[in-house]
């Protein structure tokens, strides 16, 4: 009896499980690490040279940094700074703009032209399309500025006075003066048409690896095509395409020369998507960049800062939403 | 497999005498329709031809099993009954099928409403994760967009059907892949009948799940065999013998799968015409 009771009492404390890895694996872990470690490396190095030149900036503006709309340097003839006041708030808005309005447009695009592509489009024109969208995402985004100018500019325009002449009365489609040209909508379209290679081939993929077990149980319950890709490859790939979107979103936000191309840069809060005046933080960059003196170019590098903790935020609250919710219909 | 085919040699006859305790059902005893007709139906994937002129007859209210060795296009065939064959980009197909009299493959059918009456389950059970226990029954309703009232009593009948509900019934909210493997084929059964298919093809329903769970399937399928048509792909010559009425079986000699025999199933069990059927089920080959 006593022998029992020791043997019950004494249940044993769960052992350390190691494992002693090959000579081969240890190197290759490391040149792993060195190659994954690599990427967070390089950020972090661009976060501490934008905070090193821009901190000071934004100690001796303050919150005005980014809530003022004003961006002006008065030097005397030596090129010292006399005064000035730097302040980002209407840029933020309009990379917020015109990069919401680019998701808008752009998202539901490239899904649709996705599930085409996995589930309607056969053969050639499958292959063809597929290699088209690829060349579409190589394009420089100059190309897509000149053409968004030159050519897209007035059907673009045209649109605008529809939506304001008949939805007019929602507060974002107003215009305090008919100016349509160079608006953050038609920004906002170009980078839709930016984005939607991007944003397709990733969705493309993650529809792709759909389980065909499942697809194949809602065709044998009488599926259509479309009641099928509602319960099963949406579900599935929920996660991947809001990943894809944040993709997306990254470069709309980021984006330099189309905008700059397209927008007219106006330092004044507009929230009036129809209404031509805007930018955005990364054509302010580009269009102060090259007669900036030191001073206002540690301004930038301030700015530059705030786009690149404004990105990090988005994708963090992105990944926050994917584990969340995108999980569900693995 | 091989552990299979021991017992089969030990057993032979034991397989025929389980086979003739079931009572065999006649053809036409039935007030289901006709049933299931398969006429010279070829199959090809690529150039590859799977499967020759196989014609076999599917009377309402039996089971029938197909048996074979591996490879010889039991799947093929079973999936060119309801229109899924025709899924694989190079798949193709001559002669018809005909579901009370109507061929199937006629020009301008409507495949999803001919998947409607002709349901499957898969081999490897597959519920939608994205989905509630009680949601995945119900699944068909949405996905062929049928309407019904009181989807309450519908999703007990399934579920009680398919000998699912006393396990369920209290976390019908709980997601369809947190049940274990058998009672997620169950799941899977009574999703197929919820939609109320006329004809059920089940291929290897049981292959990937253990002897209580299989049981429990058996059991399933003896009771939906009162109101439907039930095709069961099996390697298992003692569950061929214990649910079918009819047994087909099928073999391939490195061309095209053919259908060597078929009957009821206490007779291909006992007294089968051919060599080579007599050959497999007494585990001589396969
Ligand atoms: N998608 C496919 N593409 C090309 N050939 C295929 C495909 N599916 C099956 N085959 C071939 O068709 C033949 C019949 O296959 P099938 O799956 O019908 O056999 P089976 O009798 O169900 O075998 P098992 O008992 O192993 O499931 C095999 O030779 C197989 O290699
Ligand atoms: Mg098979």
């Amino acid at each position: 009896m006593a022998l029992l009771e020791d043997r019950v009492n004494s249940v044993p404390a769960p052992r350390e499980l190691t494992t002693k890895p090959r000579r081969s694996d240890q190197i290759f872990r490391f040149v792993v690490t060195l190659g994954g470690m690599s990427s967070l490396v390089i950020l972090g190095l661009i976060a501490l040279f934008l905070s090193i030149k821009g901190i000071h900036i934004l100690n001796e503006k303050g919150f005005s940094f980014i809530t003022e709309s004003r961006w002006e340097v008065v030097t005397d003839e030596n090129q010292e700074v006399i005064q000035s006041t730097f302040g980002i708030g209407a840029m933020l808005v309009g990379t917020m703009l015109t990069a919401v309005i680019a998701l808008f447009v752009g998202v539901p695009i490239s899904i649709l032209g996705a599930l085409y592509l996995s589930f309607y489009a056969s053969g050639r024109v499958k292959t063809f399309l597929v290699s088209l969208i690829d060349l579409m995402a190589a394009f420089p985004s100059l190309l897509f500025g000149f053409w968004g100018f030159f050519v897209f500019m007035d059907s673009a325009e045209y649109w605008a006075k529809l939506i304001n002449k008949y939805l007019g009365f929602i507060p974002i489609f107003q215009v305090p003066t008919p100016i349509f040209e160079r608006s953050p909508f038609i920004a906002g379209l170009v980078l839709a048409i930016m984005i939607i290679p991007i944003v397709t081939s990733i969705s493309r993929e993650i529809f792709a690896q759909t389980p065909l077990d499942r697809i194949q149980a809602a065709f044998a319950l009488g599926a259509t095509r479309l009641t099928m890709i509602r319960a099963v490859v949406i579900p599935y790939g929920r996660g991947g395409i809001v990943g894809g979107a944040m993709l997306g979103l990254g470069r709309a936000m980021g984006e330099t020369v189309a905008v700059y191309t397209v927008l007219n840069v106006v330092y004044a809060v507009n929230w009036q998507m129809l209404f031509g005046a805007g930018g955005n933080i990364a054509s302010l960059i580009l269009l102060k960049f090259g007669e900036a003196g030191a001073y206002e170019v540690d301004a930038l590098m301030a700015a530059g800062l705030i786009l690149f903790l404004l990105t990090l935020v988005v994708n963090f609250a992105a990944d926050f939403l994917v584990n969340r919710f995108g999980k569900r219909g693995r | 497999m091989s552990e299979e085919n021991q017992n089969q040699k030990a057993m032979p006859a034991s397989l025929a005498s389980v086979a003739a305790k079931h009572a065999q059902k006649q053809p036409g005893t039935n007030p289901l329709g006709t049933g299931l007709e398969a006429r010279g139906v070829h199959a090809w994937f690529g150039t590859k031809h799977v499967l020759s002129d196989v014609t076999l007859d599917f009377a309402a209210g039996t089971v029938t099993a197909l048996i074979g060795p591996s490879g010889c296009g039991k799947s093929t065939f079973i999936r060119t009954l309801n229109r899924m064959h025709e899924f694989i980009p190079t798949a193709a197909l001559a002669g018809e099928v005909r579901l009370d009299g109507k061929d199937i493959y006629a020009p301008g059918t409507d495949v999803t409403k001919i998947r409607l009456k002709i349901g499957m389950v898969f081999q490897k059970p597959n519920p939608f994760p994205s989905m509630t226990i009680g949601e995945n029954v119900l699944s068909g309703l949405k996905l062929a967009e049928l309407k019904r009232s009181n989807t309450d009593d519908l999703l007990e009948s399934c579920l009680v059907r398919a000998g699912l509900w006393n396990e369920v019934k209290d976390r019908l909210k709980e997601q369809g892949g947190s049940l274990s493997g058998g009672q997620q084929q169950r799941l899977c059964i009574a999703r197929s009948l919820a939609v109320e298919p006329q004809v059920l093809l089940m291929d290897e329903p049981c292959s990937a799940l253990d002897p209580g769970s299989t049981f429990r399937i058996e059991e399933t399928i003896a009771e939906l065999s009162q109101t439907m048509t039930i095709i069961i792909v099996t390697h298992n010559m003692q569950q061929a013998a214990r649910v079918s009425d009819y047994t087909a079986f099928f073999l391939s000699n490195d061309g095209p799968g053919l259908m060597v025999e078929t009957g009821p199933t206490s007779q291909i069990f006992s007294a089968p015409r051919d060599k080579r059927t007599e050959d497999y089920v007494t585990g001589r080959f396969g």
